[in-house]
């Protein structure tokens, strides 16, 4: 463009005139083609700087906020089990000592936390003596219930207990609750607040890993302390099974006809274009599919894991086929003309040499189907997986597919909802225990890929 | 005999004919292989094919078509007086239910005999408490009509269970001794069973099919059902969304349309031009390296479910913003009341379309041949000259293809706005404001215990038709653009 032949008249601007340039020395244009050239190049690296940095801030937010769920803090109490007010007959009869309720053990905490507060040299400061319970989570007088109903021959001997904070003093700990906050909370005094201290320097009170948040039930909404994501990973867990054992033959058998056997017709063309469409349909709508179908019609139990898993195959199906398509193209021909050639029929020539030769690919296309359905959350809101407090895990595999559960995701959503801050902990705590999973089975599928993939 | 207990008995049976087809056909060739048509597991498996296939099919038949036909036979006794709709009915025929499951809990328990059961009448005996004592908790006394009904309905699933374990054993039977007569040497098991396998492999290739009419006929059904509920057009050009329970709801689209416009319009404006930019670095100028890290990186962000996502907005997005635009924000603008707002839900679903974008405008600007990018280079264009006049017009269709597949992802996405976005219908120009979605409100009307056969709850299946059929045009429009786009090059 910048020729020496082009009549001084027609270069452009920014070059000398009259002088012929040369394409050593840069004229005035050049440079700003050369600018704008490095210009454009910057703003591809800042898009994919950002891209990267919008990745790494969800990152740092799920850990920063996720990491404390996993730990949890504890007070180690004495607590004298008085016979008088457990057992008063003192027969050690099993019948008697459950009619005491839970109410029956508040007294006993409150004893054993202004023993253990004497011991430790503390001075309870608070204007009403009972309110030092307000430290204990209020699940507490449960646990040391089912210790007494479990081992009824320890009453009247004083027992320690390690007992859950309750959720404010936990907080306290983790840097959620000030003091400045507690001003408007009814739930704990600042006061609390210098005992806990107290107790801390003294190591009656500690923090600990949460065994409980990976394994353990939800709790009411009261009692963010006690809940746990266990029981809606079992609830995942059976959805899993589910979409696996429907979805992988289903997808599988579906591939094989539509790369194998299906001729070119009405039907086959119709097939295509429903499964290249189901995969882009919002999963919400699939939601809306198993509650009209799987629940109003065919009246299976609401918040059911078998429900969920018949929603979530439909949804991954798509993705499977999509993939197992894939890796039966990729493998050549000649594997199948081989096998025909030595006296196979079509089906023996795909089943018996094709098939196994795609096996990998296909596996990796499941592992990323079951993924993708273990996160996924729109649909399981419509066939009823939230909205109530998971407590129980299921006892046995047909309760497992039949009885109400939550899901992993559900499980978050259901957190996210609730109002007191400490369940937000727990959600984001959640979110790294999913991805966890996911982040686990997608290494597998890579691996998987690593180590059979063919080149032909 | 439980469902269980048949199947069970049917494959005990189908195993049997495996082994028993397998060794009839060795002995009709008098043990030497050569002398069958096929090798000797199909006979095995066709005798197998020939018990399970019928026997299944009438069984699963069977569950689905018994409770229709029960629950018309059991509808008779119940007087049409005692209900105003078909909803109220419903409630009554789970009470039937939920009676006739006390009764056999109660037998079961040895509360009442057999006999009692079938003879009781309410008059003479607390049926309430009765089950109570079981565990079987009623909400209110039974009514006589109930009872009746109820036990009506035992009778008829207790006859009706014996009769479909009779008959499915006996298809079963009958399959396995049809096709061991069938079994010899000259008989072309292996054509057989590769027919049936074909046929099973179509059926599975069909549920596609059935999944689109699934959810086609579900939605149009209680459409339908809304629109006689609700006039048509009052629901398309209604300009406010107020669903109240109590009746004299308005249910006008238009908030929600405007909402999720808006929402997908700001994810848009953030994921399109990092997206396409990025795509360009990525393919035009990054090393392998530079690729090889970045390219994964992002498609993490696909990744991720869409639930993180909506946490994202709700807890460290939206507090972001509120500090920035509220009214003790660092700014002072005073713009933002609280954390949930479409700018929220917005910029978030902008994050999560990013490596949508960006992957799918990477493979079309891949695609575009090598030789128009030399073409331009050697006529001395610089490299970004090549990328603005040459690449981006050739790839121009397919990238309007994918920014229209992220524009459907963007309207069908849910947990984001759930979470984000607000739940107040509003049709508003200010992005700080909350307002909400089409799918926002699916799920708010469809959670809880709403009524089924009210507007309110049946309008989240119009809401979805909507959505449904909106996505779907998008979807085809834009994959018929990149398919058209992508012959040009081949």
């Amino acid at each position: 463009m910048t020729d020496a032949s082009i009549p001084s008249a027609s270069v452009p601007d920014g070059a000398p005139s009259g002088r012929s340039s040369s394409l050593l020395t840069l004229d005035g244009r050049v440079r700003r083609r050369n600018a704008a050239e490095r210009r454009f190049r910057m703003y591809g690296i800042g898009a994919v700087a950002i891209g990267l940095i919008f990745l790494a801030l969800l990152l740092v937010a799920i850990v920063r906020n996720g990491g404390p769920a996993f730990t949890q803090t504890f007070i180690t109490v004495p607590i004298e089990l008085v016979e008088a007010k457990l057992d008063k007959t003192g027969n050690r009869d099993l019948d008697e000592i459950k009619k005491v309720s839970t109410f029956g053990y508040k007294p006993l905490v409150v004893d054993g936390l202004s023993v253990l507060l004497t011991r430790n040299g503390i001075d309870n400061v608070l204007t009403k003596r009972k309110d030092i319970a307000k430290l204990i989570s209020a699940s507490a007088v449960g646990q040391i219930r089912d210790h007494v109903v479990a081992n009824p021959d320890q009453i009247g001997q004083t027992v320690e207990f390690r007992l859950l904070a309750s959720s404010r003093v936990d907080g306290y700990f983790k840097g959620r609750v000030s003091r400045e906050s507690l001003a408007r909370d009814k739930n704990l005094d600042a006061a609390h607040l210098d005992i806990a201290d107290a107790l801390m320097a003294r190591g009656a009170l500690d923090r600990a890993f949460n065994w409980n948040f990976i394994l353990g039930a939800d709790a009411s909404e009261s009692r963010p302390e006690q809940a746990g994501i266990g029981v809606s990973m079992l609830g995942s867990f059976f959805m899993m099974l589910v979409v696996l054992a429907l979805a992988l033959p289903i997808g599988v058998a579906t591939s094989i006809y539509l790369e194998e056997f299906a001729p070119q017709n009405r039907w086959t063309d119709l097939i295509e274009v429903n499964i290249s469409n189901l995969a882009a349909v919002p999963s919400i709508v699939f939601g809306i599919l198993g509650l009209a179908v799987f629940i109003q019609f065919a009246e299976l139990p609401q918040s059911a894991p078998l429900v969920g898993g018949l929603v979530l195959t439909l949804m991954t199906l798509p993705t499977i086929i999509i993939s197992t398509r894939a890796s039966l193209k990729a493998v050549p021909p000649s594997i199948r003309d081989a096998a025909l050639g030595v006296g196979a029929s079509k089906m023996q020539s795909v089943f018996h040499h094709v098939l196994p030769l795609a096996m990998p690919g296909i596996l990796t296309g499941t592992i990323i189907g079951l993924a993708q359905a273990l996160g996924e959350t729109a649909p399981l809101l419509l066939i009823g997986m939230v909205g109530y407090i998971a407590s129980n895990p299921p006892d046995g595999i047909a309760s497992g597919f039949l009885d109400p559960n939550s899901a992993m995701p559900a499980q978050i959503y259901e957190w996210a909802k609730r109002a007191d801050p400490a369940y937000y902990e727990r959600a984001w705590g959640g979110i790294i225990i999913l991805l966890l999973f996911l982040m686990s089975m997608n290494i597998i599928a890579i691996l998987l890929r690593r180590r059979f993939e063919r080149r032909w | 005999m439980s469902p269980i207990w048949t199947l069970l008995f049917v494959v005990a049976l189908a195993a049997i004919g495996y082994g028993a087809g397998r060794a009839r056909a060795m002995r009709s060739a008098s043990g030497d292989i050569r002398n069958l048509h096929s090798l000797p597991s199909y006979y095995g498996a066709n005798a197998m094919l020939s018990v399970l296939v019928p026997a299944l099919a009438l069984m699963v038949i069977w569950l689905i078509v018994q409770p229709m036909f029960i629950e018309t036979r059991v509808q008779q006794h119940i007087p049409p007086q005692s209900y105003a709709d078909s909803g109220a009915l419903s409630l009554i025929m789970s009470d039937v239910r939920r009676v006739a499951d006390g009764l056999t809990v109660a037998v079961r328990e040895g509360v009442f005999s057999v006999d009692d059961a079938a003879g009781l009448n309410s008059q003479s005996t607390d049926i309430r408490a009765a089950l109570g004592s079981v565990g079987v908790a009623l909400g209110s006394d039974v009514e006589p009509y109930v009872l009746k009904a109820a036990q009506e309905y035992r009778a008829l699933s207790g006859t009706g269970q014996t009769l479909r374990s009779i008959a499915v054993l006996a298809l079963a039977l009958a399959g396995l001794i049809w096709s061991l007569r069938r079994t010899n040497r000259t008989f072309r098991a292996r054509n057989v069973v590769e027919r049936a396998l074909l046929a099973l492999l179509i059926m599975a290739a069909s549920i596609a099919v059935l999944t689109t009419l699934g959810i086609v006929l579900s939605l149009v059904f209680n459409t339908v059902e809304f629109f006689k509920l609700y006039p048509w057009t009052e629901f398309f050009f209604g300009l406010t969304w107020a669903p109240s329970f109590g009746g004299g709801s308005e249910l006008g689209i238009l908030p929600l349309f405007w909402g999720t416009f808006y929402i997908s319009l700001i994810a848009l404006a953030v994921a399109v031009p990092i997206g396409l930019f990025a795509a360009i670095y990525l393919s035009e100028y990054a090393s392998p390296a530079v690729r090889g890290f970045a390219k994964p990186m992002l498609e993490v962000l696909a990744g991720i479910p869409t639930i993180v996502y909506g946490l994202f907005a709700l807890l460290t997005v939206g507090p972001a913003l509120v500090a920035l635009f509220g009214r003790e924000g660092t700014l002072g603008l005073n713009w933002m009341s609280g954390g949930t707002a479409v700018m929220t839900a917005g910029l978030v679903m902008g994050i999560m379309l990013i490596p949508f974008i960006s992957s799918l405008s990477d493979d079309i600007i891949n695609s575009v041949p090598q030789s128009m990018r030399d073409g331009s280079l050697g006529l001395g264009a610089t490299k970004s000259e090549t990328i603005k006049q040459v690449v981006l017009p050739a790839a121009l269709p397919g990238i309007v293809g994918a920014i229209l597949l992220a524009a459907s992802r963007a309207i069908g996405e849910t947990m984001i706005v759930v979470l984000g976005a607000g739940a107040a219908a509003r049709l508003s120009m200010n992005p700080f404001e909350a307002m909400t979605t089409v799918t926002a409100k699916i799920v708010s009307q469809l959670t809880g215990d709403a009524d089924f056969a009210s507007p309110e709850a049946l309008v989240a299946f119009a809401l979805g038709m909507t959505l449904f059929v909106i996505t779907l045009c998008l979807n085809i429009f834009a994959l018929w653009i990149v398919r058209k786009y992508r012959e040009q090059y081949e």
